[in-house]
């Protein structure tokens, strides 16, 4: 990606040795807040961290339209309808360019693909979940884009130069994701009481899956240490949690809406959220395939890439004449 | 399609109802084709510099320009896209940067070296006469 940055997905990385002076020269770029680029020598674990992660946001991105896609055609009003369709495609876009990000790592688009419709990859576990009603669709514009921004913002001052200036693009276009969002709960909530009682379900609906966004506590670790060092990972789960708890809460509390969370409140001595840990179990068992909806987001991708064959086919069929529209 | 699991998926999208699809098939995906990728450059309005601004996945140009106009001139205000294929970028190695070090001997192209004001006042106070019959 950017600028000769494209390796042959078929290349294989000569293990070079990791020598202490490699590695010492490698963190003190970082640490000067200089980005790594593709060219650049890196740790085997670094590149496959990153690869492990990209591919799991740009995952992320494809499935998680599948949720919000799904209410384009019932969506109230024309206006709601061609901004769902926007930020739908924007969703799609933003797959494509972590791809491209991910591939300058050495991994081909058409392989992470393949991974992610085999189940070999993982996504956000919050796409599992169904989006029941229009409230649902509005709750997750809003919600989980602000989480992913939280996490996006964090991530976009990381080390690796192809996915920061692909987190900047992202970024900049989820803030419209977040405020038509916010504008679809507002209506709700500020409207009748039918609307109230559907927003308010969402929300209780969305509040566990919400609090699982950003993962379990961090194990210390030296693995984690390392990651942190090197700027792959750029704070803890819980870190980023607790900055969308307080970005959050407040805004989705003066629209008097409650959170199923009695013990919820910000504690004035540590400045932090107390909050019930959310069911990890169920985290780990959704995040394993035994999800409400992990079959059909798959079934569905797999379903697409299927159908869409005959497209790909045409287009790089190099005979053919009339199979290129110029939109 | 061939599924281990034939039990059609419920979904609450009616489409999807419709397509009577079944889950639990992890067989890997067979003929996905590899395109080759393009460099974009985005030029914003008649007069401006192209910018490069990412790539995209394309068999050929025509598909390369079709998809940069979706991927990058949904928002921006756009007069014109070039793509070129990433492979006809020919770049210096990042570990050769020290080509570019400006070194201090090439003050010479630094206008704010050329300092001659002070000497035209020097000269017109000395009444505009030649240096050497001074």
């Amino acid at each position: 990606m950017y600028g000769n940055a494209y390796i042959d997905p078929n290349e294989k990385f000569s293990s070079e040795e990791e020598t202490p002076e490699l590695l010492a020269a490698f963190q003190a770029r970082i640490d000067a807040g200089e980005k790594i680029e593709p060219q650049d020598w890196m740790p085997a674990m670094y590149r496959k961290q990153l690869i492990r992660m990209i591919e799991q946001h740009a995952h992320s991105e494809i499935i998680g339209s599948l949720p919000e896609g799904t209410w384009i055609t019932r969506a109230p009003g024309f206006r709601r309808k061609l901004a769902l369709m926007a930020k739908v495609q924007d969703e799609v876009g933003h797959a494509q360019l972590l791809y491209s990000a991910a591939e300058t790592l050495g991994k081909s688009r058409e392989d992470m693909m393949n991974d992610l419709i085999t189940g070999k990859s993982k996504y956000s576990n919050i796409f599992n979940y169904p989006a029941l009603t229009w409230a649902d669709s509005a709750v997750i514009a809003w919600l989980v884009d602000a989480g992913a921004i939280v996490n996006q913002l964090a991530n976009s001052k990381g080390s690796y130069g192809p996915y920061c200036r692909a987190l900047e693009r992202i970024c900049y276009e989820e803030s419209f994701h977040l405020k038509y969002g916010h504008d679809n709960v507002v209506h709700l909530a500020t409207g009748t009481k039918k609307q109230r009682e559907m927003v308010q379900a969402a929300m209780t609906r969305w509040w566990t899956p919400l609090m699982h966004f950003f993962g379990p506590s961090d194990k210390a670790s030296v693995h984690s240490d390392t990651l942190m060092r090197w700027k792959v990972k750029m704070a803890s789960n819980d870190a980023m949690r607790q900055q969308f708890m307080d970005m959050y809460i407040p805004k989705i509390w003066d629209l008097g809406l409650t959170l199923p969370d009695p013990l919820l409140k910000k504690n004035t001595e540590t400045g932090l959220w107390d909050y019930t840990e959310p069911d990890w179990e169920e985290f780990k068992r959704v995040i394993n395939g035994d999800g409400p909806c992990n079959a059909e987001r798959l079934a569905v991708r797999r379903m697409a890439e299927e159908n869409g064959k005959w497209v790909a086919r045409a287009i790089n069929n190099e005979e053919a004449e009339h199979v290129r529209p110029f939109a | 399609m061939a599924t281990e699991d034939q039990t059609a998926i419920e979904s609450l999208d009616p489409r999807i109802g419709r397509a009577h699809l079944s889950g639990g098939n992890h067989e890997d995906m067979t003929g996905l084709l590899h395109f080759q990728t393009y460099e974009v450059f985005h030029q914003n309005k008649r007069g401006a510099q192209h910018k490069h601004v990412g790539i995209v996945h394309a068999p050929n140009s025509d598909m390369a320009l079709l998809y940069a106009k979706e991927q990058f001139a949904r928002r921006e205000q756009t007069a014109n896209i070039w793509v070129a294929p990433s492979s006809c970028i020919a770049a210096t190695e990042y570990a050769d940067d020290d080509i570019f070090t400006t070194t201090p001997e090439k003050l010479y192209r630094n206008p704010a070296t050329y300092k001659v004001m002070d000497r035209i006042q020097a000269f017109k106070e000395r009444g505009m006469t030649p240096s050497d019959e001074a």
